[in-house]
């Protein structure tokens, strides 16, 4: 039986609040990202907006949601879809093998992003 | 047999007496557990879906896409910052025909995502509850994620 114990939160009201505040934080980032390559950009226009305090700490800020806002959702489906029901009696070693994949996947993210913002 | 997927979803359409017979409505409102043996129906390929579960399921599969997709954009990303010269060699690279291609997949995708995402924000706030207002919702998500790709496509190519 799947059970909470792997959730990002533990409850399903936190997970859903957290899901939706970094929801609108990646939200609001990409489009600034997508803002700034629709115009003409050069290294040097890059680099300076990501030498800026504000710009790090967005960038941070949206891995973070990246990471939680990613946990959430893969959580969703793979309980969904990845369960002795649909996969056999190996279904929850399955499932429990691609959380643990996809959490070291996501803080690597985190960890790659604070590399290239501060190095 | 195709059966509707909210009465698929419940069971009744197999067991009409069951919960009316025992423990009447105590029963309904049970999560099954792991020692409930009753057969449970969610082929997909069996079951009439509507536009809304064609697009929840969009933004499930966009979403795991996403994860995959960030770490193209994290490589890009850490390409462009690392020197003026990674900075060149990436836009060289992001000029190839395929890396065109990847690049208005994940802007399409990414849109997609954003807008079902959307949808659900507004959903959240009571707008659009109704099972008219999720099958609008669904196709106004569909139709703008379609002109989004058209115009991702027209700004790359």
């Amino acid at each position: 039986m799947v059970t909470s114990v792997t959730s990002f939160s533990r409850t399903g009201l936190s997970d859903w609040l957290i899901q939706r505040v970094t929801s609108l934080v990646l939200l609001a980032y990409f489009i600034v990202i997508a803002y700034q390559l629709l115009g003409s950009v050069d290294y040097t226009s890059w680099r300076l907006l990501f030498d800026q305090t504000w710009m790090k700490v967005f960038t941070l800020m949206a891995a973070l949601s990246l990471a939680a806002h990613s946990w959430i959702g893969l959580w969703s489906v793979f309980t969904d879809y990845l369960t002795e029901r649909m996969l056999g009696p190996k279904g929850n070693i399955i499932r429990l093998l691609c959380q643990l994949g996809a959490s070291l996947a996501l803080v690597g993210y985190v960890f790659w992003v604070v590399v290239i913002i501060w190095s | 047999m195709r059966t509707p997927i909210l009465l698929a979803a419940i069971g009744q359409h197999q067991r009409p007496y069951r919960y009316a017979v025992t423990n009447i409505t105590l029963r309904v409102n049970v999560r099954p557990t792991s020692r409930d043996t009753r057969p449970v129906n969610l082929d997909l390929g069996t079951i009439d879906l509507p536009v809304t579960a064609y697009a929840s399921i969009t933004h499930r599969v966009t979403g795991v896409l996403m994860f995959f997709a960030s770490f193209l954009m994290l490589w890009a990303l850490d390409l462009s910052l690392a020197s003026e010269a990674s900075f060149n060699r990436l836009g060289d690279l992001a000029s190839s025909p395929l890396a065109k291609g990847v690049t208005w997949a994940i802007a399409s995708i990414l849109t997609y995502h954003a807008l079902a995402g959307i949808k659900h924000l507004i959903m959240d706030a009571g707008i659009g509850e109704t099972m008219r207002g999720g099958v609008l919702g669904a196709r106004i998500v569909f139709v703008l994620a379609a002109i989004s790709a058209g115009v991702w496509g027209l700004l790359i190519w």
